[in-house]
C-alpha cells in the first residue's frame, strides 16, 4: 500500500494522511495507492501538511507498518529516547521499529 | 509592480543582447550578463552601456551579484538590473552589490519590497553602494 | 568575552524581525516551501526526520553563564528540555515549532546569541580552538580574528547564495583542536619575525569527497586578512561548480583547478580588492581584542592532589594547562557511558553555567568533540568543581579516549541520514567500559557518522564508522587511521561492512590488534600508521 505523510505546517509534527485529515498516528493512515500526486497537491497548497511525501507500508498486526526504518522512526520518535516517542510506555514499540 | 527602478534617467527601452554578440558586434548600448558570463570581459565597454542585466534563472544561483559588484567596481555608472528569479528577500542584498533596478519573472508585493529594502539600517561590510560600514563609523566616519 | 555594541544588537534585532516576517509570509501562504526553505535555512531552521530543528550559533564556540542558563531556558519553553551540541560548536534543538521560532530567536537576542546563517549556502559559523585564550601554546588568541571574521560574513551581500555551504576554523598554536585544515578555509594566526600573520588553508572538509585542506599562503598580514578572505570567497563564487550539489564545495574546485592555479586568481582577486579599502581598521580588532583579554587575578599554584586516584585520572585526562600559573582548564565530558554523545539537559546546562561562575570566570565553550569546557578554573578550587559534576553524573573522565567518542544525531533525528549513529556509540562506549581496556587504550579518537555527509568526523577518525543503508538496513563500515589534528590525516575503510552488533565487535578487535601490536608508547593511530591495514584486516575479515 501507499500512504502519505509529512510534517504539520505550523508546528513541524510528523503527521498522516487519514483520508480527511493528517494524524499524529501512523495507525490511522489510509491507502492512497494512484492519489499521492493530487492529495499532496491539494493539501499543501490549502498548507495543512509540509513536505509531504508518499511511502510504500504494509499491513501488520492491523495497522500500517512504513517499509523504510527512516519512516518507523518518524512515526515512533527517536530510538534513543522511547520517553519521547508516542508510545513512552510501550517497551515492544522499539522492536516495531527495528 | 513589474520594473522597479531607482534612477532618475529614462530606462532604455530594449532588452540587452548577449555578451558574446556584444563583444562582437559592439555598437549595442545593452547587454545581458548570464551567471556563467565574465563580467569583467565587458569592463573595456562600459563606457557606451547604459543597461546591463544580470540574469538570476533562479534565485539560488549567486554568480550574478558578484558580476555586479566587478562592473561598479570597475567604474560603471549605468542602470544595473537584475532580472529573472528575483525574489523581495533577495533585494537589499542585490541593491548593496550593486543593482539600481528589478524586473522579477514574478511581480513583487509593492509594500514587501519597500519593507525589504528599508530594512536594514546598518551593514558590516562595504560593498558597491558605497554605505558606511559598522567599523568606519564605530571608528568615527560620518554615517 | 566579546560583548556586543549597540550596532551588533540591533544587527540581530533586525535579523529576527525579518525572520518574524518571512515565516509570517510562509504561514500566509506567501512564500512556497522552496522559496521559503532558504530563507529559513539561513537561520538555522530545518525541518527534520521528527520537528523543526534549530541551530544556534555558538560564535567560536564561546558562551558565558547567561548565555548557558538561557539556552536552558529555551530547551525548557520551546523544546522538550535539552539540547545537542555539535561538532560544529554550535548547539540544536530537535522539537522546535515553525509559529514560536521568531519568539525564541528574540530571547536569544536578549542575551547576544542568534542563528544566523547556522545554515544554508553562506558562511557559516566560525569555529576555533575551544582552549583559545587559555591554552599555553597559542601565539595569541585566535577568537579576535574569528569575531572580526563574523562581522565581515554577516550578511555579506556577495555571499549570500555561494554554490555550497562554507565553513571556516581559525586556530593560533601548532597543535590543532579544532580540525583547521578540513575546512574550506582554515586559518592558522603564526608569528612570524615578531609580526602576526595568517596562514590560509583553503579547499579542505569531509564529507562524500574528504580532502586536506593545501596552504596558499603562509603569511597574510593581519591588516589585509580580510580582504584576503574576501578574494578566496568571491573566486569560489564565481566559478565553484553550481551544476551538481556534490561538486559544489570548493575542495572540488581548488582541486580541479589545483591549488596553484586556485591561489594565482586569489591573488589577482585580492590585488584588486586591496584598492578598494574593505579591510576594517586596525583599531577595529584592537577594540574586539581588547574585549578578550582575561585580567586574572593571581591564583596558587597547586600540587594537584594524587591521593584520590578518581580525581587524579580525571584531572589527567580532563584537563588542560593554562597559559597564566595557577589556572587550568577542565572538561566536562557530555559522553557519559552507555549516553547520548553532546545531549545536554536543561539542568546540566545550568549546572554547568554555576560551576564555571564558581570556579572560572563564568565562561564557557563548546568542543567539536561535543564536550564543554570550562577555562581559567583556579587550581585550587579542581577538586571542589570535580566533585560537583561527578554527583551530577558529567564527572566521565575519558577525554580522548575511546569512549569520547563524536556521534552526528543520525537516524534517530536526521532526515539525511542512512543508519542510526547514537545507538552505536552507546554500545561501544559501554562495551569498553565493561571490558576495563579504556584505559590501556590511551588516546584513541572513535567518530562515527549516520550518512556521507560525514557530519560526526568519520574521516576523521583513529577509528571511524560511516552509516550506510544496504537495502533498507543499516549496515556500518569501519575506517581506521583518521585524524584531524596536526597530523592531519583521512581515514581508510577496512572492507565490507557490519551490522550493529558486528560493528561493536570489529572496533573492540581493532583496538586488540592495537594492544598485541603497540610497541611503546605508541598511540593506536601511530601503530595503525607503523604497520598498515593488513594485520587489522586479517583480524577482522581473515
Amino acid at each position: 500500500m501507499r500512504i502519505l505523510t509529512g510534517n504539520d505546517l505550523r508546528s513541524g509534527a510528523v503527521v498522516w494522511w487519514t483520508g480527511t485529515y493528517w494524524s499524529l498516528h501512523v495507525e490511522d493512515a489510509v491507502d492512497v495507492t494512484g492519489e499521492e500526486d493530487r492529495v499532496i497537491g491539494r493539501e499543501e497548497a490549502a498548507r495543512r501538511v509540509n513536505a509531504a511525501y508518499a511511502i510504500d507500508a504494509e499491513i501488520a498486526d492491523g495497522t500500517p507498518r512504513p517499509a523504510h526504518i527512516k519512516d518507523r522512526i518518524r512515526a515512533l520518535g527517536p530510538t534513543v529516547r522511547p520517553d519521547l516517542t508516542l508510545k513512552p510506555a510501550d517497551p515492544a514499540a522499539g522492536s516495531w521499529v527495528i | 509592480m513589474s520594473l522597479l527602478r531607482f534612477r532618475t534617467d529614462e530606462p532604455a527601452d530594449h532588452p540587452g543582447i548577449t555578451v558574446d554578440a556584444f563583444l562582437e558586434q559592439s555598437n549595442s548600448d545593452a547587454v545581458r550578463v548570464e551567471p556563467g558570463d565574465d563580467a569583467r570581459a565587458l569592463i573595456p565597454h562600459l563606457g557606451r552601456l547604459r543597461l546591463i542585466e544580470v540574469n538570476f534563472p533562479v534565485f539560488g544561483d549567486g554568480r550574478g551579484y558578484s558580476s555586479a559588484r566587478i562592473l561598479r567596481e570597475a567604474g560603471y555608472e549605468g542602470e544595473l538590473r537584475a532580472v529573472g528569479d528575483v525574489l523581495v528577500d533577495q533585494l537589499a542584498f542585490l541593491r548593496r552589490c550593486g543593482f539600481d533596478a528589478f524586473d522579477p519573472d514574478q511581480p513583487l508585493d509593492p509594500a514587501d519590497a519597500e519593507t525589504a529594502l528599508a530594512r536594514w539600517e546598518e551593514i558590516y561590510q562595504p560593498a558597491a553602494d558605497g554605505r558606511t560600514p559598522i567599523w568606519a563609523k564605530r571608528h568615527g566616519a560620518a554615517a | 568575552m566579546y560583548k556586543y555594541d549597540h550596532y551588533d544588537q540591533q544587527m540581530v534585532d533586525t535579523r529576527v524581525a525579518e525572520f518574524r516576517d518571512q515565516a509570517k509570509r510562509r504561514l500566509e501562504g506567501k512564500l512556497t516551501e522552496e522559496q521559503f526553505k532558504p530563507l529559513r535555512l539561513m537561520n538555522g531552521l530545518y525541518l527534520q526526520l521528527h520537528a523543526y530543528m534549530l541551530r544556534v550559533a555558538m560564535p567560536y564556540g564561546t558562551l558565558d553563564a547567561r548565555q548557558m542558563r538561557a539556552l536552558a531556558d529555551i530547551a525548557e519553553r520551546y523544546d522538550r528540555g535539552y539540547g545537542h551540541f555539535t561538532t560544529r560548536q554550535n548547539i540544536q534543538y530537535n522539537w522546535i515549532k515553525l509559529e514560536e521560532c521568531a519568539d525564541l530567536l528574540a530571547d536569544l537576542a536578549k542575551v547576544e546569541m542568534h542563528a544566523i546563517q547556522t545554515s544554508g549556502n553562506c558562511i557559516r559559523n566560525i569555529s576555533a580552538d575551544h582552549f583559545a585564550g587559555a591554552a599555553a601554546d597559542e601565539v595569541t588568541d585566535p577568537r579576535p580574528y574569528a569575531e572580526l571574521l563574523r562581522h565581515w560574513s554577516s550578511f555579506h551581500p556577495e555571499f549570500s547564495a555561494l554554490p555550497r555551504k562554507f565553513k571556516i576554523a581559525v586556530i593560533a598554536s601548532d597543535r590543532d583542536r579544532a580540525a583547521m585544515r578540513l575546512h574550506d578555509i582554515g586559518i592558522q594566526i603564526v608569528e612570524r619575525d615578531g609580526a602576526l600573520g595568517a596562514a590560509f588553508h583553503v579547499g579542505g572538509g569531509m564529507g562524500r569527497t574528504p580532502m586536506i585542506a593545501p596552504c596558499i599562503r603562509d603569511f597574510v598580514p593581519l591588516d589585509q586578512f580580510v580582504t584576503y578572505a574576501e578574494a578566496c570567497l568571491r573566486v569560489y563564487n564565481r566559478y565553484g561548480r553550481r551544476d551538481n550539489k556534490y561538486k559544489a564545495r570548493i575542495k572540488i574546485l581548488v582541486h580541479e583547478l589545483g591549488a596553484e592555479e586556485y591561489t594565482r586568481q586569489v591573488e589577482e582577486e585580492f590585488a584588486h580588492l586591496l584598492t578598494l579599502g574593505i579591510e576594517p581598521p586596525a583599531a577595529e580588532l584592537e577594540r574586539i581584542a581588547a574585549q578578550f583579554l582575561e585580567q586574572l587575578p593571581e591564583s596558587a599554584e597547586l600540587a594537584l592532589d594524587d591521593t584520590d586516584p578518581d580525581f587524579a585520572l580525571w584531572v589527567s585526562r580532563n584537563t588542560q594547562p593554562h597559559k597564566q600559573r595557577g589556572y587550568i582548564s577542565a572538561v566536562v565530558s557530555l559522553k557519559p557511558v552507555g549516553g547520548i554523545p553532546g545531549d545536554a539537559s536543561a539542568e546540566q546546562m545550568r549546572l554547568m553555567a554555576d560551576l564555571a561562575e564558581r570556579h572560572g570566570t563564568g565562561e564557557l565553550r563548546v568542543t567539536h568533540t561535543q564536550n564543554i569546557v570550562i577555562p581559567h578554573v583556579r587550581q585550587a578550587e579542581l577538586h571542589a568543581l570535580w566533585t560537583a559534576l561527578e554527583a551530577a553524573g558529567l564527572g566521565a573522565a575519558n577525554i580522548d579516549t575511546v569512549e569520547d567518542i563524536i556521534a552526528c544525531p543520525g537516524l534517530d533525528y536526521c532526515s539525511l541520514a542512512n543508519a542510526r549513529s547514537i545507538p552505536v556509540a552507546q554500545k561501544i562506549s559501554e562495551r569498553f567500559a565493561a571490558s576495563g581496556k579504556t584505559a590501556a587504550l590511551g588516546e584513541l579518537k572513535l567518530k562515527i557518522s549516520g550518512c556521507i555527509n560525514a557530519c560526526g568526523h568519520h574521516h576523521a577518525g583513529h577509528i571511524g564508522i560511516l552509516g550506510v543503508d544496504r537495502k533498507g538496513v543499516e549496515n556500518y563500515q569501519l575506517l581506521l587511521g583518521g585524524s584531524e589534528a596536526e597530523d592531519v590525516s583521512l581515514g581508510k575503510i577496512t572492507g565490507p561492512g557490519f551490522d550493529e552488533a558486528g560493528i561493536v565487535d570489529a572496533v573492540e578487535t581493532a583496538a586488540d590488534v592495537y594492544l598485541r601490536e603497540r610497541s611503546d608508547g605508541e598511540r593506536f593511530l601511530d601503530t595503525y600508521r607503523r604497520i598498515g591495514m593488513e594485520p587489522f584486516k586479517e583480524a577482522l575479515y581473515g
